[in-house]
């Protein structure tokens, strides 16, 4: 029987863990991540979970020995944060390039220096174009709902991708709220065991991964990797509808989005940002505001189609980012004028950068944002980024 | 010690693949391999190694391999000897990491160490050719006091990591130092690693024509005039106790005499400098004889 336990949103990650039993985990800690690494290995030694518990020395490690596991055909896990993610960056490729369907909570935590615990979208989004799927999650039901789904996307043999689920630092990490988890077998309809039909390290069918490969071939094993994500935009709206009948939730598909079938501004955040501007929304409609919000809760594959769609009734967008590539603006602008560029609703987007290292974004904040909005679609142009709270 | 006639006749490195001319690593693995069977899982980080597979789609190892980066060989090793405990298959398969000199020396010297702390179940094999292959022969810390590297183009000023010692004080079951010279001695080395549970850390002496060089048809001939002369001792460690092996042991037993070292350094161009710089010859017989020493010491003679 499922049951409903008080966890934070890291224990939440280790709880799908459990669920979903890995062969193999391997893991090293860094703040905010730390306890999903100790509730696992309370989970291991308790005899709750059966994964063989890998306490490697360090993040590269830890890719690397779930790329040694994932390769024997295994289903396999592994968590992080900033540091520990920038660490992976050259194991992400591997698992990514491999083709090996890792499963990976990410905590959303800023990159030093100075050394800051706090949320900031910057660690996953430079991680953009490693080859793994990226989900974000906005409460700690939603994120052991994802890891289960993620499981389920990635080890679809026409998927056979990695995939990360990234959490708010401390808001969702450390926050503990009711949540539903269930034990391995009453998923397993949902969720059968992984059988790697591709390849995998057995001696009986001796087969090698990795080695050189040159122009004539590289290219095309780029683009088979493309493919992987354009199936695995085809099973997100599948694995999403079976998960609600399984287990009767669902957190939104490619976007959850709220009141924006007459909105005239649309609001975009990630995360927990995204959760807060649904608040936002509906106290600006009490006022008689046509505002809605939309929380991209997929960002690869990079829901283009439905980013267009929701453009073709508003006026303007505005693109909240708890993110920065210096020099430019946030990941999510970037992205969502790019899919904008490439149909016929090209509606002003006004980009914003607020809530860098932590610092607060409150429903006040979002509603401001919105009101900025309005004085967009009514130019019928953005103005530059918004710098949201910058003292100076 | 196996005779010649009792090696498998199973080959596991094919016709055709891709080492230069006279490598030493390739008369290593085969005799690796030999003595593990082809029930043997492979990985192999960045190194001459993931060339001499040959190219894809193809590969000149008929085991599987997992091609890993370059400082992981330790780490992806401890995921796939999880998987294989997970599977139960533990026993029944053996798993070898194959790094060269650099991805053990170097950049991989943290995994490896943490592998080893963990008790990870496999053999890690070093395959020391003394410098980085694949790049073209820049300096490792296994390259010895003296010898031209592209990154050390008037002589290597630092003496090399005593790595195998390293490892055995990790306090792994089994250490052992070889050279590619003596293929029955890597035969018998594996095949009593095979049956040992736990870390076991072999390293290969490689002579390398490519980055010694020396001509290709000379790389038994170089292997073991560095045994000879002593610059390269071979031992094991089983347990708590170290052992001289083969050619060493007579040399520490004194029942034959080292020979000049000159002898083993001569004929390699990248110790032209060496040659002419006797303050730096000196210092690299004074590292070769605190080696000695301190292997003696371990052994006990
Ligand atoms: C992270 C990283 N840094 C550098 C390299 C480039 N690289 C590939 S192989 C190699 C040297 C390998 O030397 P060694 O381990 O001694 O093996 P050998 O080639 O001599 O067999 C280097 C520097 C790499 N592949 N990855
Ligand atoms: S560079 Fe040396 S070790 Fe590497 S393949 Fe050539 S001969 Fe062998
Ligand atoms: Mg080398």
């Amino acid at each position: 029987m499922p049951k409903v336990v008080s966890v934070s949103g890291n224990h939440a990650a280790a709880w799908a863990a459990r669920t979903a039993e890995p062969a193999v985990i391997a893991a090293y800690p860094i703040t905010p991540q730390t306890t999903i690494v100790e509730k696992i290995a309370d989970f291991v030694e308790g005899g709750e979970l059966s994964s063989q518990y890998v306490r490697v020395e360090s993040e590269h490690s830890a890719m690397a020995a779930c790329i040694g596991a994932s390769a024997l055909g295994l289903r396999t896990f592994t968590a992080t944060s900033s540091h520990g993610l920038a660490l992976m960056h050259e194991m992400l490729h591997w698992a990514g390039r491999a083709r090996l369907p890792i499963v990976m909570p990410v905590v959303n935590r800023a990159m030093g220096p100075p050394w800051n615990i706090w949320t900031d979208h910057t660690d996953s989004m430079s991680q953009r174009d490693t080859g793994w799927i990226q989900f974000y999650a906005s409460n700690n039901q939603e994120v052991y709902d994802t890891v289960l789904m993620l499981f389920r996307l990635s080890e679809d043999p026409k998927v056979l991708l990695p995939s990360m689920v990234c959490l708010d630092a401390f808001i969702l990490s450390h926050t503990f709220t009711p949540t539903t988890v269930y034990e391995h077998k009453e998923i397993r309809d949902f969720l059968p065991d992984y059988k790697a039909g591709h390849w995998k390290l057995d001696p009986k069918d001796p087969m090698a991964t990795g080695n050189i490969a040159g122009p004539e071939y590289y290219y095309e094993l780029s683009y088979a990797i493309h493919e992987g994500f354009e199936a695995a935009r085809k099973l997100i709206p599948r694995v999403v509808r079976e998960f609600e009948k399984h287990f009767g939730r669902s957190h939104g598909g490619f976007i959850d989005t709220s009141r924006c079938e007459d909105a005239e501004v649309i609001l975009w955040a990630m995360g927990t940002m995204g959760e807060e501007a649904t608040l936002a929304v509906e106290n600006l409609r009490q006022q008689g505001i046509a505002a809605g919000s939309a929380r991209l809760r997929v960002f690869r594959p990079f829901p283009v189609e439905q980013i267009q769609k929701l453009a073709s009734k508003a006026k303007a967008f505005v693109v909240v980012d708890r993110s920065l590539s210096y020099g430019h603006t946030g990941g999510q602008a970037t992205e969502i004028r790019s899919a904008l560029y490439r149909g016929n609703n090209r509606i002003p987007v006004q980009g914003v950068v607020a809530g860098l290292g932590g610092r607060d974004v409150t429903q006040t904040d979002l509603e401001k944002l919105i009101q900025v909005g309005f004085d967009v679609a009514d130019k019928g142009e953005a103005g530059p980024e918004i710098f949201y709270g910058l003292k100076r | 010690m196996v005779k010649v006639k009792e090696l498998p006749r199973e080959e596991y490195i094919e016709r055709g693949h891709a080492a230069c001319g006279g490598c030493g690593a390739t008369i290593a693995i085969r005799h690796a391999l030999k003595a593990l069977g082809g029930n043997t899982i492979l990985t192999v980080p960045a190194c001459c190694m993931s060339v001499i597979q040959g190219l894809y789609p193809k590969n000149g190892l008929s085991i599987p391999v997992l091609n890993t980066a370059f400082m992981t060989s330790g780490a992806a090793a401890s995921g796939i000897a999880a998987g294989l405990k997970h599977l139960g298959k533990d026993k029944e398969i053996n798993l070898m990491a194959w790094a060269g000199d650099g991805g053990t020396y170097d950049i991989g010297i943290q995994a490896l160490s943490g592998a080893a702390e963990r008790q990870t179940n496999f053999i890690y094999t070093c395959y020391n050719n003394a410098a980085y292959g694949n790049t073209g022969m820049q300096r490792s810390g296994a390259t010895p006091y003296g010898s031209y590297s592209t990154t050390t183009p008037t002589g290597k000023r630092q003496h090399r990591k005593p790595m195998a010692r390293i490892m055995a004080e990790h306090g792994i079951p089994y250490t052992g130092v070889i050279s590619a010279a003596y293929p029955r001695l890597i035969y018998d080395t594996y095949k009593k690693a095979k049956d040992i549970v736990g870390t076991r850390f072999i390293e290969i002496h490689i002579p390398c024509p490519t980055g010694w060089r020396y001509p290709t048809w000379d790389t038994v001939n170089m292997g073991k005039l560095a045994v000879e002369s002593g610059a390269w001792i071979m031992w094991e460690r089983e347990g708590d106790e170290y052992r001289f092996l083969g050619r060493s042991k007579l040399i520490a037993e004194g029942k034959v005499q080292r020979k000049p070292l000159i002898d083993w350094i001569k004929p390699q161009g990248r110790f032209r400098f060496l040659l002419k710089d006797p303050g730096m010859m000196a210092e690299y017989e004074r590292g070769i004889e605190r080696e000695w020493e301190i292997m003696k010491r371990l052994v006990g003679c």
